[in-house]
């Protein structure tokens, strides 16, 4: 659809106004990791220094929530990698109805609001008796990090389309070999991907978490509750920077992994 | 007599899809060694016939044996059965070398005797040296050939190849047809093949069935379905034919049928022409002629209702008066070049 | 003599060439299970959850006892129409409403320069300068908006070099939009919630304007129609898919967050807070499980509609 003739100005303005209106913010919270204002927000700050990461390094606080979130994303992640892998596998290659179903089963728990997905994990907990623990927060998370995974796996599944593995079988090859040998290649980068997205989810995710943590604190919770406490603003910035380069570098790789897959 | 080895028989074959019945009891003796192709158009079910032979689809009712085995139920992997696909499916994570010896891996051969067969079977394939390559740096045409090679390494009883040089372009599909039979017959294995361009078909079969809607109308070599055909859909898909029916042929004939004659068969007199006794002719006025280089190809218009298509070579020999659109003419054939058929389905 | 068919594989079938047979004769058996792992998480966890909140809607909460009584009543929903309560739905759907807007109007240009004026780097640049903050933290999002809407943030700076400090403050006194201060108003809500869903509303509108092909337009050209035209009767309606599927998202989860309003607002309650005021403190789970259908009815009711209009063919 493209033309060859140059933008009219205002609409590239206002493409460029959306491009900085949806960067600006966090190009800022980079910045003012850096102020040397202790209330950590006033513009422009008056000096940058690098004193905030060394005090963000000695909170022991900090580091427990750290490690927490890198705990559940890495379980959630390796769950949601098999649960998506099963899920994209059985409606590639099944003859059965039904299958939109399994899709728009995978994709709710994506699509409807973090409170609902919350309240209704916390009441079947509190109902079955359960306590909060590190399992319920994987739990949580495991439930809306399938997608990620699924929705790659199958968009790499449909463009390899079946005739290799119809070929592989056709050669000698059993279903294991054939998994082996010529499925799981193809797939490789959509599974990690799908997995590096899912990681990414995991990490930052805060809303669903508030409700199945109990207690605990991943980073994001962490974050929250520093909303309403000004005094640590310096060290926030500087977790709040980390989180943002954290989560930048999966997505990238991922797109890299994928951008094949994009018709 | 000696008997002939049956590598493949179909026994009271169908297959369903839900309501559609896709294969509609199909008998067929395929033997051993043989270049056997299964023609027709689109629909026919003679590509479903084929994966039912490599297993890739299981009969809904009736047998599929091979060299007297019943293969009902096996698993493609299980079957001594290869196939060249039409879209050549070759593994693209792999090299060309990794392709071709792949059933060879799955076996655990060792490394040695992997590489020596992948290369005599790259020399076979006229690839010699692209061991290396990936396919996506290859041209169609080579694509072809790895599939090829990749199926025939490790010498299957039977080789199906689907529709495979469809994605060519004409000068090379005529070049391939050549080169996969002269190949057929250096490894002596049974090639069973589909398509449904008619003269692929002639030109590359020992032996062919005719499919027309599930079902097989006709079995034989090809000189015999181009001069014999049993019915009305063979004689139309198989070269072009005339078909003439009920009120004409009993005008021309004196019998009541259906009979065809080919086009080539019929010659184009002046109007007053006199026919001898094992002539038949049929008089009208030519409509249109197309030259197409090699021949003239001449629509007549019947006195009585009906069309004839004749078709003249241009040997540029003199004659009296040519053929042109608005001239009556008198369309006359032997009586041996007529066929009767059977109305067909 | 027939010669029987050499077996392909000599060697006795391994206890993975037999399973592998086994599974190949039985297809349904073996989607089942495949399928079973994933449907029993998702069925069981997921929509077992969600089924046994809506069930609890329909229970009975004794408030002198905090318990939930295993009886059937309608009160909850009843209490719904209670006019905090009505108040709390309003407030919430018009501020869905409101981002949705904005957020069209601020996705659409950028969408449509990416689709129709980019090269193809620019083009690859562009997506990824939308997908880096839709899969960036959320709190991180939020957070970055409470350090800009302060007092001392950098939008007071910039209106303040402008000279509309006091235009600021004229409309911060406004009723319904206005605050305290911008970062606790509905004016500051607005700005943080379109911020925050605007990558959801740009994908399906680019991914609809690319769907377009581009000789449908130049046939409208052809048959006389000037650009405002072919952009009304042509690009617009067929863009409309897209639009509603992007605004699927931006409504629903405005209607469903509570940290925003909580962190950003002034003291006026949201859907989400109500929410978690309900279940939290007061352990009155019914009553927040009825409230939690709300925005999960409009979510359906809209999800209808929208699959009608086809917008799920843009997702």
């Amino acid at each position: 659809m493209r033309s060859k003739n140059r933008a009219p100005l205002g609409l590239s303005l206002a493409a460029i106004g959306a491009i900085l209106f949806l960067h600006i913010p966090l190009l800022l919270i980079g910045l003012y990791a850096f102020t040397t204002e202790d209330a950590a927000f006033t513009f422009p700050p008056p000096g940058l220094t690098v004193k905030w990461f060394a005090e963000a390094m000695q909170r022991t606080d900090l580091w427990s929530a750290l490690s927490l979130s890198l705990k559940v994303a890495a379980f959630s992640t390796a769950l949601s990698l098999l649960l998506g892998l099963l899920a994209a596998f059985a409606v590639h290659h099944g003859k059965f109805i039904g299958k939109e179903a399994i899709t728009f089963l995978v994709i709710l728990p994506i699509a409807l609001p973090g409170i609902v997905t919350g309240i209704a994990l916390r009441s079947a907990l509190k109902i079955m008796g359960l306590d909060f623990s590190f399992w319920t927060i994987v739990l949580g998370h495991v439930t809306f990090c399938i997608v990620t995974v699924y929705n790659n796996v199958i968009a790499r599944l449909r463009r390899t389309g079946f005739s290799i593995v119809e070929a592989s079988m056709d050669l000698g090859a059993d279903t294991f070999q054939t998994f082996r040998h010529v499925i799981l290649p193809t797939i490789a980068s959509a599974l990690l991907a799908g997995g590096m997205l899912a990681f990414s989810l995991s990490f930052d995710e805060v809303i669903v978490t508030t409700f199945t943590a109990g207690q605990q604190a991943t980073l994001p919770i962490w974050i929250l509750a520093q909303l309403s406490r000004p005094r640590d603003r310096p060290v926030t910035n500087v977790v709040a920077l980390f989180v943002i380069l954290i989560t930048t570098v999966p997505i990238l790789l991922a797109y890299q992994l994928t951008k094949q897959d994009e018709v | 007599m000696e008997e002939k080895l049956i590598a493949v028989r179909f026994l009271k074959v169908e297959k369903h899809f839900g309501e559609v019945a896709a294969v509609n009891g199909v008998d067929l003796e395929i033997f051993d060694g043989e270049f056997f192709t299964m023609l027709g158009p689109s629909g026919s079910g003679k590509t479903t016939c084929l994966r039912m032979i490599a297993g890739f689809e299981q009969p809904t009712s009736g047998r599929i044996e091979l060299y007297g085995k019943d293969v009902t139920g096996l698993p493609p992997y299980d079957r001594p059965v290869h196939t060249v696909f039409q879209d050549y499916a070759l593994f693209p994570h792999m090299s060309v070398g990794e392709n071709i010896g792949y059933s060879l891996m799955i076996r655990r051969k060792t490394g040695a005797e992997i590489s020596r067969r992948v290369n005599d079977m790259l020399e076979l394939v006229r690839l010699p040296g692209l061991a290396k390559r990936k396919p996506s740096q290859l041209s169609g045409g080579q694509r072809q050939r790895v599939a090829l090679g990749r199926a025939l390494i490790d010498q299957p009883k039977v080789l199906l190849l689907d529709e495979p040089l469809g994605a060519l372009d004409l000068k090379l599909r005529q070049q391939m047809q050549i080169e996969l039979k002269n190949i057929q017959q250096r490894v002596g294995i049974t090639f069973i093949y589909v398509t449904h361009d008619q003269e692929e078909a002639l030109t590359m079969s020992d032996r062919l069935a005719v499919f027309n809607q599930g079902c097989v109308e006709q079995v034989g070599a090809p000189a015999d379905i181009y001069e014999c055909p049993a019915t009305i859909f063979t004689a139309g898909f198989v070269g072009t034919s005339n078909v003439i029916s009920g009120a004409l042929a009993e005008k021309i004939t004196g019998k009541v049928q259906t009979l065809t004659v080919r086009p080539e068969k019929i010659e184009i007199r002046d109007p007053q022409a006199v026919t001898s006794g094992s002539e038949y002719y049929a008089d009208g006025v030519i409509r249109d002629s197309i030259y197409l280089g090699m021949y003239t190809r001449y629509t007549i218009v019947l006195d009585q209702t009906g069309e004839l298509t004749v078709v003249e070579q241009n040997l540029g020999m003199p004659r009296k008066v040519q053929p042109a659109p608005g001239m009556r003419v008198r369309a006359v054939w032997e009586h041996s070049s007529t066929r009767t058929v059977e109305a067909g389905r | 003599m027939a010669v029987a068919a050499a077996a392909p594989n000599p060697r006795p079938a391994s206890a993975a060439r037999k399973l592998s047979r086994y599974f190949h004769g039985h297809p349904r058996f073996s989607i089942f299970l495949l399928l079973s792992l994933p449907l029993l998480w998702l069925g069981m966890v997921y929509f077992g959850s969600v089924g046994a909140l809506i069930l609890q809607s329909f229970f009975h909460y004794d408030g002198f006892s905090g318990k939930v009584i295993n009886q059937f009543t309608l009160e909850n929903y009843g209490e719904l129409f209670s006019p905090s309560n009505v108040d709390i739905v309003i407030r919430t759907t018009a501020m869905a409403a409101a981002v949705t807007l904005a957020s069209i109007v601020i996705a659409f240009p950028l969408a449509y320069f990416s689709v129709r004026y980019a090269s193809g780097r620019l083009k690859a640049l562009l997506y990824l300068a939308v997908i880096l903050p839709l899969w960036s933290s959320y709190i991180v999002r939020v957070y970055s908006w409470k350090l800009i809407l302060a007092k001392e943030g950098i939008i007071s700076w910039f209106l303040a070099h402008l000279g509309l400090t006091g235009l600021l403050d004229k409309v911060l006194q406004l009723p319904a939009i206005g605050g305290p201060s911008l970062s606790m108003s509905m004016l500051g809500m607005w700005m943080v919630f379109i911020y925050i869903w605007l990558p959801y509303m740009i994908l399906p509108i680019h991914s609809s304007l690319e769907r377009l092909p581009k000789s449908v337009l130049e046939a409208s050209a052809d048959l006389g129609a000037r650009p405002g035209q072919t952009f009304r009767r042509v690009t617009l309606p067929l863009v409309l898919p897209g639009v509603v599927a992007g605004s699927i998202f931006t409504f629903s989860l405005t209607l469903g967050d509570f940290i925003i309003p909580g962190t950003i607002g002034n003291s006026s309650l949201f859907i989400g807070q109500a929410v978690l005021r309900y279940q939290g403190t007061a352990g009155n789970i019914p009553l927040a499980a009825a409230i939690t259908v709300v925005p999960m009815a409009v979510m359906a009711v809209y999800l209808l509609v929208a699959r009608n209009l086809g917008a799920f063919d843009a997702l």
